[in-house]
């Protein structure tokens, strides 16, 4: 990669940052058209590890874009194996990618939520609020589509993952089941060779 | 610990005591939340240190998801900025980040020196399958919610069906959708609610 580049993964992430209304979660669809069919940053596979591994850990699942931005470093530099300098490297991007995504929507957060905790009762406040409802809604199950369709590499009509991935949403709609559960399920059936 | 029963005034609210603490208490409630923070920061913030009214918990929450940015990240920014300004905004923000993230390498890590490993890898996929289920029912659980909407329950269903064509099936980039799909959302919510 060179520098301008970087600059380009850094410029994509600022402005997905202001566009992850309701989270970051949601500009997943976005990331995988800019890093992987754009760009070839990533591979599929890389990219749906990075959100599978980020889910699983401890802590807010925006992380899952510092792991983006770790591997696209780390493939700039030769992958994992190629020592010191691609683990430099991917820090670098981890960097880029972490603070990209959080500067513009933190600082406007700042900002803007006294002014609209002052002004909730605005009709344009009420307006926006209510107005991005289903748009949001629209974005969360697109994101969960395109992260199930990314888990399809290769040419196998892959049934039983869509089975998985609609039995996971089915369990997590109807009940209270933690989350690490299912998880840990999906990483069992998989490991036994069923997905 | 109990609360002393001598002291009959009053107790003031309970809140943080430094920006040190917010930070260390942030940290601690990240480090729980595997596969999401948001039930963690309820149970935390209202139920056990009690900082936060479930009321105050609800509104905050409400402009945490409409913000851009990771809502939880939005929600820290919000309770930090509150106590202690912009030092408390950073602290608490700081804490959600620092510390998963070095759990989150150190995962990152371990799996790119199993992944060649068929069975890493297959566990993997099978955890990507499952959390595009989580995400995916994260939406749908919201869908109910809409039925009270201004725009009336089948526009609202138009618009996530629409959002979700042009996003997980024609794979069209995400400002161009909600540039669109949103503003037009929110200009006729707008004229249909009171002023």
């Amino acid at each position: 990669m060179q520098w301008h580049d970087w600059l380009a993964l850094f410029g994509q992430y600022l402005l997905l940052s202001l566009l992850s209304i309701s989270g970051a979660i949601t500009t997943v669809p976005d990331m995988h058209r800019y890093l992987v069919a754009q760009h070839g940053w990533l591979t599929d596979a890389q990219f749906s590890s990075s959100v599978a591994i980020a889910q699983a850990a401890p802590g807010p699942n925006v992380l899952f874009v510092a792991l983006m931005g770790w591997n696209v470093g780390l493939n700039a530099g030769g992958g994992i194996g190629a020592g010191p300098g691609a683990w430099l490297l991917g820090l670098f991007g981890l960097m880029v990618t972490m603070v990209g995504i959080m500067l513009p929507s933190t600082t406007l957060t700042y900002l803007a939520t006294r002014w609209g905790h002052r002004n909730r009762d605005r009709r344009g406040v009420r307006a926006f609020k209510q107005g991005m409802a289903p748009v949001v809604v629209g974005l969360l199950i697109a994101t969960g589509w395109v992260l199930a369709a990314g888990n399809h590499a290769g040419d196998a009509p892959a049934w039983h993952l869509w089975l998985l991935t609609a039995a996971a949403a089915l369990i997590v709609w109807r009940t209270r089941l933690h989350l690490l559960w299912l998880l840990g399920a999906g990483a069992l059936l998989g490991a036994v060779g069923f997905v | 610990m109990h609360p002393s029963p001598s002291g009959a005034a009053a107790p003031l609210p309970p809140q943080p005591k430094s920006p040190r603490d917010l930070f260390v208490s942030f940290t601690w409630l990240a480090l729980q939340g595997f596969g999401g923070v948001l039930a963690i920061v309820q149970r935390e913030m209202v139920e056990k240190k009690r900082w936060l009214t479930p009321e105050q918990f609800l509104e905050d929450w409400a402009v945490a998801q409409v913000m851009p940015g990771p809502n939880v990240i939005n929600l820290a920014l919000m309770i930090g900025d509150r106590y202690f300004g912009l030092r408390g905004a950073v602290a608490a923000v700081a804490g959600m980040l620092a510390i998963p993230l070095v759990v989150i390498l150190v995962l990152a890590v371990l799996y790119a020196h199993y992944a060649a490993n068929p069975q890493v890898a297959a566990a993997l996929r099978g955890m990507g399958a499952v959390s595009g289920g989580l995400i995916a029912a994260t939406g749908i659980k919201l869908i109910p919610q809409l039925r009270k909407h201004p725009l009336g329950f089948a526009t609202c269903l138009a618009f996530v069906a629409l959002v979700f064509g042009a996003i997980a099936l024609f794979k069209m980039p995400l400002g161009w959708v909600l540039l669109a799909v949103g503003g037009v959302a929110c200009a006729w919510t707008w004229r249909r609610i009171p002023a």
